[in-house]
């Protein structure tokens, strides 16, 4: 049912000025199509550089498209970019609280924006808080709470005001293991209650584990886009051998598909990549069709097919 | 979370109301700071030339008369830039805290309106704070009578609104780390040929001068508070001052507003 898209972009592209507003632009977004359904958790997967924060900036009305057009719970972000102010709530990349204010007044404050009375905010403030660990941070200033707790408040603030879609950028990155864990917590309950989730992230785990469909991004391009299992069906066959040589593999390559097993072989600078079913068989073969080539191994790695081999097999690159 | 049920939009006036609640909050709680950041200065001057220097005989008794709408020019001034400034270069700083304020459901426009309205505001306080600090220092001013509240009311609020507009075009157009140079090479000479510390008129003298300083706003602020307070003195005639504030205003505001939504949105 398309009536129930809570986000769709068409043909969406950005072209940043280049340096001095001369020269060629920078091209963020190359035509991007997305459909996201209401109650949808959404990821935007992609290596750093992929136009991941663009879409989000595009979609929540902080960066203007060059051409294309995109909504938000059916407001055009650059014709109703106030609707679509009103609809939505943003954890950014960088948590970035207001610092002249206390941690509550953070919310309070920016649940007025929103027309929302200072009773009813203090009342869901104190509900967020404590729900997401904060509970006696309340009256402290902002520079006094750690890193962790900042990005925790930001979780806070784009929910006082009850948005219909929320947009998460990269929220995780800098978080330990244990405030990752966390916060997948808090964002699988969030989704649970029926809210529209837009996830970017360059960890695969992360948009493996979270969420429902998963656009596979880079260089402003619409890769691939699956649920995660369909994604990883997508995948090469077999185990991904990575071998990494103390030269030029490119005249291994060749020979490398030769080796019993082996069903693909690429090269990409100094790593030869091959796909087998049986590794541990495969893996003495390319080691000597690599020596015979004159080059020594200096490093073996095996992944198992995931999104991380899939995202490796499109873009001939890892993420991160 | 049916899109269907979409709340009413948030009437604009409300979320200009809460953003400007946001700013006096923080402007009470830095109130002490602010003054002394603002009003020091103009209060040292005060000291030297509208106390000392007459008790030495080195400028005459009336110096005050000239010297006082000119003090109130110079605080009103640069403490409604500071308070749109600074606070602006923090905002679009390294963290970007002004987010925070641009997801409010308004527009870019109403955000930085707001923004010129609490450095109004600030400027008025710091006005309001020097006046009787100069008057009891400087002792009793010949020639002062406080009775055109019109253009006393009207001068004070075109001044601050034309000075917060700067304050928005600078605090958007001037990067962070060149923000000191920006009070050495804008607000310094802006200071000393503003007509604040000597009459417009004083400037016949030097024929060039009288002139050239017509490009600082200022100096319509400090003329414009000698006809409203100190109507004996020569002054510009006030008619003047209202129009050319009203000039600098519009200019200020159409490219600090440009400015603002440059910084804005990516």
């Amino acid at each position: 049912m398309t009536t129930d898209a809570a986000i769709r972009t068409r043909a969406l592209r950005k072209v940043y000025p280049g340096p001095g507003g001369k020269g060629p632009g920078i091209t963020a977004l190359e035509g991007l199509d997305l459909e996201v359904q209401a109650g949808e958790f959404f990821g935007l997967l992609g290596p750093n550089g992929a136009g991941k924060t663009t879409t989000i900036g595009i979609l929540t009305t902080r960066v203007r498209p060059t051409s294309g057009t995109a909504s938000v719970a059916g407001a055009d972000v650059v014709r109703q970019p106030v609707a679509v102010k009103q609809r939505i709530g943003v954890v950014p990349q960088r948590p970035n609280p207001d610092r002249s204010l206390t941690v509550l007044e953070n919310l309070v404050y920016h649940a007025a924006y929103f027309g929302i009375s200072r009773r009813t905010a203090v009342a869901r403030a104190t509900e967020l808080l404590a729900a997401l660990g904060l509970g006696d941070r309340g009256a402290a200033k902002v520079d006094e709470i750690s890193g962790g707790q900042q990005q925790r408040l930001m979780i806070a603030r784009a929910l006082i005001h009850e948005p219909h879609v929320l947009f998460l950028d990269e929220p995780t990155v800098g978080l330990d293991p244990q405030a990752r864990l966390g916060l997948w917590e808090i964002l699988r309950g969030l989704h649970a209650e029926g809210r529209t989730i837009v996830m970017t992230t360059h960890y695969m785990e992360e948009a493996d584990r979270l969420c429902e469909r998963v656009a596979i991004v880079d260089h402003g391009r619409l890769l691939a886009l699956d649920r995660p299992a369909g994604l990883k069906a997508r995948a090469p066959g077999g185990t991904l051998i990575e071998l990494t040589l103390d030269g030029d593999p490119a005249p291994v390559s060749a020979s490398a598909r030769a080796v019993p097993g082996v069903m693909r072989a690429d090269a990409e600078g100094t790593v030869l990549r091959a796909y087998a079913e049986r590794p541990g068989e495969a893996i003495a073969g390319l080691i000597r069709v690599a020596e015979q080539a004159g080059r020594a191994v200096t490093n073996v790695a095996l992944s198992p097919p995931s999104l991380e081999t899939l995202f490796i097999s499109l873009t001939g690159r890892r993420l991160d | 979370m049916n899109p269907a049920t979409h709340r009413p939009p948030v009437p604009m006036g409300r979320v200009f109301w809460a953003l400007l609640r946001r700013d006096l909050r923080v402007a009470r709680r830095e109130l002490p700071y602010f003054l002394v950041r603002t009003t020091l200065q103009p209060i040292l001057f005060v000291v030297v030339f509208g106390y000392l220097l007459p008790k030495m005989n080195f400028v005459q008794q009336d110096y005050g008369t000239a010297l006082l709408p000119g003090i109130l020019a110079i605080s009103l001034a640069f403490s409604s830039i500071q308070s749109v400034a600074l606070p602006m270069v923090q905002d679009f700083g390294w963290t970007r805290e002004i987010e925070d304020r641009l997801l409010a459901p308004a527009s870019a426009r109403l955000i930085a309106f707001e923004k010129v309205v609490a450095g109004v505001l600030q400027g008025l306080v710091a006005a309001v704070f020097v006046l009787p600090i100069a008057r009891l220092i400087m002792g009793p001013i010949a020639g002062l009578t406080v009775t055109d509240y019109g253009s006393v009311i009207a001068v004070t609020l075109l001044g601050a609104t034309a000075f917060s507009a700067l304050g928005l075009l600078m605090g958007t157009a001037i990067q962070p780390q060149q923000i000191g140079l920006m009070f050495s090479v804008i607000v310094a000479p802006m200071i000393f040929f503003g007509c604040a510390y000597y009459p417009w008129q004083g400037l016949s003298a030097v024929p060039a001068f009288r002139y050239a300083v017509l490009v600082n706003p200022l100096v319509y602020v400090s003329e414009g508070m000698r006809g409203a307070l100190t109507p004996g003195l020569p002054h510009m005639p006030l008619a003047f001052v209202f129009l050319a504030l009203t000039v600098v205003t519009v200019v200020f505001w159409i490219w600090g507003l440009r400015t603002f939504e440059r910084r804005a949105f990516g």
